[in-house]
């Protein structure tokens, strides 16, 4: 049981939760994400540390509201426990100093960013950072981003802050203006997708965090398994890092849809259940 | 001279066509005391009881045998809890027919049934759970040491039993949210259930042992951080987790999974409930793959959750299966078509990217390999195709990867197992100890809990030492 000790909101959908798991906070490195379980019904989900306070005790999630558990997740207020919290989990990040990095999240993957981002600074890089999302109110962490950040691109697809236009646009820009040694992309798999395919056009070694499905995150049960340069390995154990050009994307993209009829039905009658609650 | 005139007594089953409509009835229903008395009767009390050596714990079988046949079932519960931990367990997933009862007077000199040791330990184990008080062993007063074990499968639970017992401060760290390892992630309802798994642990809370759960050593906590804290030894128990997979085109498919994952997602997270917000895929024509334990209790819980066809694929003959003869006749009884002599080659997925169908191939047996069983060889141009919408894969499990990975100084074979020394399962760093499946790669319950035993009664040694000369 894990306390949950502040919560706030960074859009409609977007949670920032700091929770008490002093061990954890100890212990994780950049990169690293926990499994949770809210509720004796409810489902393990991993989540990525997105920071910690080792003196207090607590860590960072930041979950974008998108099914049953995550709504569970988001309802929990200061003062509620986490059923079960488990972590850390993952490798952690490569860090060292290679010159310029090119750091690029999209959504809610720019949460697991941050420490990457602060990581990277702190290790002596030059770090240029673009974060994008759909639209202004979809950004989140901009300006802890821009601290750690040489520089910093928004982008939104609707141009309603920074930038208009996709992810790879603000990369590309940068890729064509300078030398770039690494980059790490952190979004959703169709954005690491492209992330990816526009890097090998440039030549730039580049990492993406894969957000594959798991279930025990302990290399157990093989649910998060991926194929990178031909050989399946397990997202919890072997990453969630990986070379993002021997990435498998599209069978990945494929396996996040694996359950998806089934997590409808789940969020309709959670809904369902909402409403009978609310009259 | 009359005992052995006395036929075995059968367990009572559920009936097929009812059980499978529940993945949480258990099949075997018990003997009642009436059975258990008139079958302790068959057991000679042999002056040489062979039967023990076919136990890896050395339980006194004849011992608590007599005392079911004089109607002292307390007192048999009590024998029993002598050596073992978990004997309700034991009693129900024991490969018997290959261990204790292999080994009876009645099968090696009369060519006869053996007593049904198994059955009546069952029995003895239920009946003191459920008339009663459950008798909490006694325990050593405290000395003070702090041991702790990684993971708390029956390996780690055996040893923490002893452990407890002789007077150290144990603690049990789990990585999952619940206690138990493969008794309550892989072995369904249907065969053990898990609220007695969680009694037998309550025994074991009552003498004293600590549980920690969400908690994976050398992750949470470091072994070093563990010693900061005053812990003097450790005990691996942290099981063959890693599922393998066959590299055959096609699967990672949806709908392709390994035994654990879908085992896991029943068993540990009642994905077949509404009510439970994990999701579980129901397949109507299942193909497992394999021949073990772990494929069969696949393949019915498959038919518990609604599949018309469940069927299992298995390379090699029936004869050759690892799987208890009991799982096997009941699988059969419940409907499962078993295509033996068969392997996959490929599997095909439909525009969702969900499994669709595989392609097999049928295969002869040839010269017996290095395991002694014969080899399987592909018979060329005899592929088939089979339409499937769900495949379990259940073709072995490597070793957990995550210890090995933290402690770099730990000797470790080539397969991933831990080295130990197996007079004394201690392992190249001297005050870790290791046993069950992260040593033997996958065995069997009793053999997880034997190396359990064994630990504890020579880390017991180390440390006495150690705090005698200091
Ligand atoms: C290593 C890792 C780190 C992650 N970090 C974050 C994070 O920091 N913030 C964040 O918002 N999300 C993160 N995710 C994704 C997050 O776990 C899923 O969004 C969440 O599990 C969805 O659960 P749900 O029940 O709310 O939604 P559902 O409606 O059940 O699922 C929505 C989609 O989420 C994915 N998903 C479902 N179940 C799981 C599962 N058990 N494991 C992984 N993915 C699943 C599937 O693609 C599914 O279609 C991370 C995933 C991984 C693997
Ligand atoms: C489906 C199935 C059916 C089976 N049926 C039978 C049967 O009928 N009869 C029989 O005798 N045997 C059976 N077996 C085999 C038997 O279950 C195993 O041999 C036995 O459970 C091994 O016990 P163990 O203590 O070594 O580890 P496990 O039971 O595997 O438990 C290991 C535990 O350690 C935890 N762990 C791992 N690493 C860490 C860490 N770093 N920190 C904390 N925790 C950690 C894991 O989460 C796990 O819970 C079956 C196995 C399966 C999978
Ligand atoms: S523990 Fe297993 S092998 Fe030993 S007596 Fe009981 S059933 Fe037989
Ligand atoms: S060998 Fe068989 S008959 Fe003899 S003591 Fe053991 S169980 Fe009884
Ligand atoms: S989540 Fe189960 S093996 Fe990775
Ligand atoms: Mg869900």
């Amino acid at each position: 049981m894990n306390k949950v000790v502040k919560k706030e909101f960074f859009s409609e959908k977007v949670v920032r939760l700091v929770v008490e798991a002093p061990l954890i906070a100890r212990a994780r490195k950049a990169g690293n994400f926990v499994i949770l379980r809210v509720g004796e019904k409810g489902e393990r989900i991993p989540l990525t540390i997105a920071s910690a306070d080792a003196e207090k005790g607590t860590i960072d999630l930041v979950a974008q509201v998108v099914g049953v558990s995550t709504s569970k997740l988001a309802e929990l207020e200061p003062g509620d426990y986490i059923t079960d919290l488990v972590g850390p989990l993952g490798k952690p990040t490569h860090i060292e100093k290679v010159g310029t990095i090119l750091a690029a999240g999209g959504g809610v993957g720019v949460a697991p960013l941050l420490p990457i981002v602060e990581a990277f600074k702190k290790a002596g890089n030059r770090v240029i950072t673009v974060l994008a999302a759909r639209s202004k109110d979809l950004i989140i962490l901009e300006d802890q981003m821009r601290q750690w950040s040489d520089e910093l691109i928004v982008m939104t697809d609707d141009g309603s802050h920074g930038r208009q236009g996709l992810v790879t646009a603000g990369m590309e820009e940068i890729l064509q203006r300078e030398k770039v040694d690494e980059c790490i992309v952190i979004g959703p798999a169709i954005m690491m997708k492209f992330a990816a395919l526009l890097t090998e056009k440039y030549k730039v070694p580049t990492q993406a965090s894969l957000n594959s499905i798991m279930v025990d995150g302990t290399g157990m049960c093989g649910a998060c398994r991926v194929s990178v340069g031909g050989k399946t390995r397990f997202t919890c154990v072997d990453g969630p890092e990986f070379d993002a050009h021997h990435i498998d994307f599209d069978e990945m993209l494929m396996r996040l849809g694996g359950y998806r009829e089934e997590e409808r039905e789940a969020l309709e009658r959670y809904h369902l259940q909402h409403k009978l609650v609310e009259k | 001279k009359d005992r052995m005139l006395i036929n075995r007594v059968s367990m009572p089953e559920l009936e097929p066509e009812i059980r499978v409509n529940y993945q949480d009835r258990e099949v075997n229903s018990g003997l009642t005391r009436e059975m258990a008395m008139q079958e302790a009767i068959r057991c000679m009390d042999c002056a040489n009881p062979t039967c023990i050596e076919g136990c890896p714990v050395s339980i006194n079988i004849p011992k608590f045998i007599k005392n079911i046949e004089r109607g002292e079932i307390q007192q048999a519960a009590s024998v029993l809890k002598e050596t073992s931990a978990l004997p309700a367990v034991c009693g129900r997933v024991c490969p018997q027919e290959k261990q204790c009862e292999a080994q009876c007077f009645y099968v090696q000199k009369l060519n006869k049934p053996a007593v049904a040791i198994g059955h009546l330990e069952r029995f003895a184990a239920d009946y003191e759970r459920e008339n009663g008080e459950m008798s909490v062993p006694e325990t050593a007063e405290s000395n003070g040491i702090k041991v702790a074990t990684v993971g708390s499968g029956p390996a780690a639970l055996s040893f923490a039993g002893d452990m407890i017992k002789k007077g150290y401060d144990v603690t049990v760290f789990e990585a999952l949210h619940e206690i138990g390892g493969v008794l309550k992630y892989g072995i369904p309802e249907f065969r053990l259930p898990n609220n007695i798994v969680d009694k037998e642990l309550e025994n074991l809370q009552k003498m004293g042992v600590h549980f920690e759960t969400n908690f994976i050593v050398g992750r949470t906590a470091s072994f070093d951080d563990l010693k900061e804290q005053g812990f003097q030894a450790f005990f691996i128990g942290s099981g063959a987790g890693l599922p393998r997979f066959m590299n055959i085109p096609g699967e990672n498919y949806n709908g392709i999974l390994s035994s654990n994952e879908y085992l896991t997602r029943v068993n540990l997270m009642g994905a077949q409930y509404d009510e439970t917000d994990t999701p579980v895929l129901h397949g109507k024509r299942v193909a497992v793959v394999g021949g073990g334990n772990t494929a069969m209790d696949s393949v019915r819980t498959a038919l518990r959750l609604g599949a018309e066809k469940a069927m299992i694929v298995y390379r090699r003959s029936e004869e050759e299966m690892p799987a208890r003869i009991e799982e096997i006749k009941h699988a059969k009884e419940e409907g499962v078509e078993f295509h033996n002599l068969c392997n996959p080659l490929e599997y095909y997925g439909d525009e969702k990217g969900r499994v669709s169908g595989m392609k097999l191939i049928r295969m002869e047996l040839g010269e017996p390999d290095a395991s002694g069983r014969r080899r399987p060889v592909p018979m060329e141009g005899s592929e088939f195709e089979m339409d499937v919408d769900l495949v379990i894969v259940a073709v072995g499990v490597s070793p957990n990867p995550l210890v090995p990975s933290s402690l770099k100084e730990l000797n470790v074979t080539k397969w991933g197992t831990i080295v130990v020394d197996e007079n004394n399962m201690q392992s190249s760093i001297p005050e870790m100890f290791a046993g069950g499946d992260i040593v033997r790669g996958g065995a069997t319950v009793i053999l997880a809990m034997g190396d359990g035993r064994l630990a504890a009664e020579k880390m017991d040694h180390f440390l006495q030492e150690k705090y005698t000369v200091n």
